[in-house]
């Protein structure tokens, strides 16, 4: 029996990341018309729809890349205004970005540092850098980097993934969004960064996983959001859920049976977004 | 976090060890080591003009070749921190003209003192930088077009302003320090060159130890990334351009001091030979990569050709010509290090 996340028991704590009736326009295009997420710590967060559904878009306006237009995010249940990349970061999140977003001449340690190196005085601080990066490498259990000294142009697709992903968590961040992570990658390398993103969870982060892959998006994630066309379809939890529901909340924006998937409760009637028909 | 996996390395763990040939790895070493290249080429031109021309290797030529670089040497080195942002400025040449006038003329007409004067020129330097530099991060206009455009300003400006003539100093000026020499033994260097030296320590130290630096190479090799880890792209870019104009300022204190004034004609060369000397030098035009050291060596490397055949007692045409064989060469280089594979 699926639920959406809203009939769960009321949980102790405030989920680490909500939002609710997110929307985004760009001129006439409404790129985001209605979009709720919950993020809780300790879990993996799928969000996963079709192509131009709306999720880097939507993750760009958690991001602080573009802020919402309108709705609400609320960071550990208290209401956040982000405006900026900066403004994420100080709310604890972080995003891995699809195109990973490192510089290919600058080593590892600074691609993890960069824009916000540590200093000391003028200059750089390389040691504290330095011992900083192989910690946390080392307690994401990472081994297969030869040297925290390589360029990051000489690493494999799934290393430079591992680099993005440890840079987003070495600022004590909260939340980590991670953009596709394993769509360039090879099955092995997939492996180990689906590996990486269930340990991130487990020690107790919120992450939210964007990806394509229904088999990546099972086999990790404890709750998955839907979007169609813009609007969330569903927040499910993933034990309670098929592959075959999913995908039918993908492609129709509805659940294949009447009975699988409950409106959300906290929707006016006018924007059910359960069954895809749009208020216009 | 508590590190909790304890599984085996997977397969991808191997996939860090591919072994190189022989020529990748000079490839890895070369990419590594931007300045490694040109250091080479310095060595073995010095070596073959010591043994083709029998005066080449005497203190007094080596010391006058190194006088004769030094206003090439500070241009390139604001010139090096345009390029490492992936732009370029043709007009960095007449800039400097521009700012020796501007202190000469002061001085020696209007008879503003002497350090009055420098300090108004290197400020007219530092707007230059800080014209092209906005044209280019505010407006968005391609660095090679704006440049060509303020090159052509900049000449106009400087012939105007000094009515085509050449202004000269009085030879106890102080504008006129840089071109005095210490002579230690048979090695003469300017205080020109001391200064040109000193230029090159500061922003080379700035470039790899501060995190402005980091940001320069960041920005030059990816502003798309670096703007979504936070750097401001823009402002480092037009800082580049700024401090280059400080760098300007130095380089026409430094021709005053080799000229004795101020030569409103004298700017053409100079920006095509910075370019050459930062190219040659190794910094790839594609920004992102090279060192200031690099760019010394650049800088020396043209200048040892340039007098190597001199006092060979070939044609100077042949100077021009082993100028440009050089460049091709060094950006073919560039290239195929580019194509450094993991």
């Amino acid at each position: 029996m699926t639920q959406t996340v809203d009939e769960r028991p009321t949980p102790t704590t405030a989920p680490a990341l909500e939002v609710r009736e997110g929307r985004k326009s760009f001129g006439a295009v409404h790129a985001l018309r209605g979009v709720d997420i919950t993020v809780r710590a300790g879990e993996v967060t799928a969000l996963v729809g079709d192509n131009g559904a709306g999720k880097s878009t939507m993750i760009k306006c958690i991001a602080g890349i573009f802020p919402f237009d309108s709705g609400k995010v609320l960071v550990n249940g208290a209401p956040a205004s982000i405006h900026g990349p900066g403004q994420a970061s100080a709310a604890g999140i972080e995003v891995v970005y699809q195109d990973l977003a490192l510089c290919d001449n600058l080593d590892i340690v600074h691609n993890m540092f960069l824009g916000r190196e540590m200093k000391k005085g003028l200059r750089l601080n390389e040691t504290a850098m330095e011992t900083k990066a192989a910690d946390v490498l080392a307690s994401l259990s990472v081994r297969t980097v030869r040297s925290i000294r390589q360029q990051v142009a000489s690493l494999s697709g799934g290393q430079r993934q591992t680099v993005a992903i440890a840079r987003a968590v070495l600022w004590n961040s909260k939340i980590v969004i991670l953009d596709e992570p394993t769509a360039a990658l090879g099955v092995a390398q997939t492996e180990q960064v689906l590996q990486l993103v269930r340990r991130l969870a487990d020690a107790g982060l919120a992450v939210l996983l964007i990806s394509h892959n229904m088999n990546d998006v099972f086999e990790v994630a404890d709750s998955i959001n839907v979007l169609y066309l813009g609007q969330t379809a569903a927040q499910v939890r993933t034990s309670d859920s098929t592959r075959a529901e999913v995908i039918e909340l993908i492609t129709s924006g509805a659940p294949s049976t009447g009975e699988a998937v409950q409106p959300r409760r906290d929707r006016p009637a006018t924007s059910t977004t359960t069954n895809g028909s749009r208020p216009e | 976090m508590s590190p909790t996996a304890t599984e085996s390395p997977s397969s991808a763990d191997q996939l860090a060890s591919r072994k190189h040939t022989p020529i990748e790895r000079v490839q890895h070493i070369l990419h590594r080591n931007p300045a490694l290249s040109p250091l080479l080429v310095l060595v073995l031109a010095v070596i073959v003009f010591g043994i083709v021309a029998d005066n080449f290797l005497r203190p007094e030529a080596l010391s006058l070749m190194v006088q004769q670089m030094a206003v090439v040497g500070a241009l390139a080195v604001g010139q090096t921190l345009i390029i490492l942002t992936a732009g370029v400025d043709l007009s960095i040449g007449m800039a400097m003209v521009l700012a020796s006038l501007v202190m000469a003329k002061l001085n020696a007409d209007q008879g503003v003192p002497g350090f009055i004067a420098l300090l108004i020129g290197i400020v007219v330097a530092i707007l230059t930088g800080l014209l092209n530099g906005i044209l280019v991060t505010r407006i968005n206009l391609p660095p090679f077009i704006v440049t060509l455009g303020t090159f052509s300003i900049f000449t106009a400006i400087s012939l105007l302003y000094a009515q085509g003539q050449t202004v000269t100093l009085d030879p106890d000026a102080f504008l006129l320090v840089t071109g005095k020499t210490i002579s230690i033994g048979s090695v003469s260097v300017t205080w020109g060159v001391l200064l040109m030296l000193l230029l090159y320590l500061v922003v080379g130290f700035a470039l790899s130890y501060t995190a402005w630096g980091r940001h320069l190479y960041a920005t030059g090799d990816d502003a798309e990334a670096s703007d979504l880890a936070g750097i401001d792209t823009k402002r480092v870019r037009l800082s580049a351009y700024v401090v280059a104009g400080i760098a300007v300022g130095i380089a026409a204190w430094i021709v005053c001091g080799r000229v004795g004034g101020a030569d409103p004609n004298a700017g053409l060369n100079y920006n095509l030979l910075s370019i050459t000397a930062v190219v040659i030098g190794g910094t790839s035009l594609f920004g992102g990569r090279g060192l200031v050291v690099g760019t010394l060596i650049g800088a020396l490397i043209v200048q040892v050709f340039q007098s190597g055949l001199a006092l060979a007692g070939v044609d100077p045409n042949y100077q021009v010509l082993a100028t440009g064989i050089l460049v091709i060469l060094a950006v073919s280089v560039d290239q195929w290090i580019r194509r450094v594979k993991a």
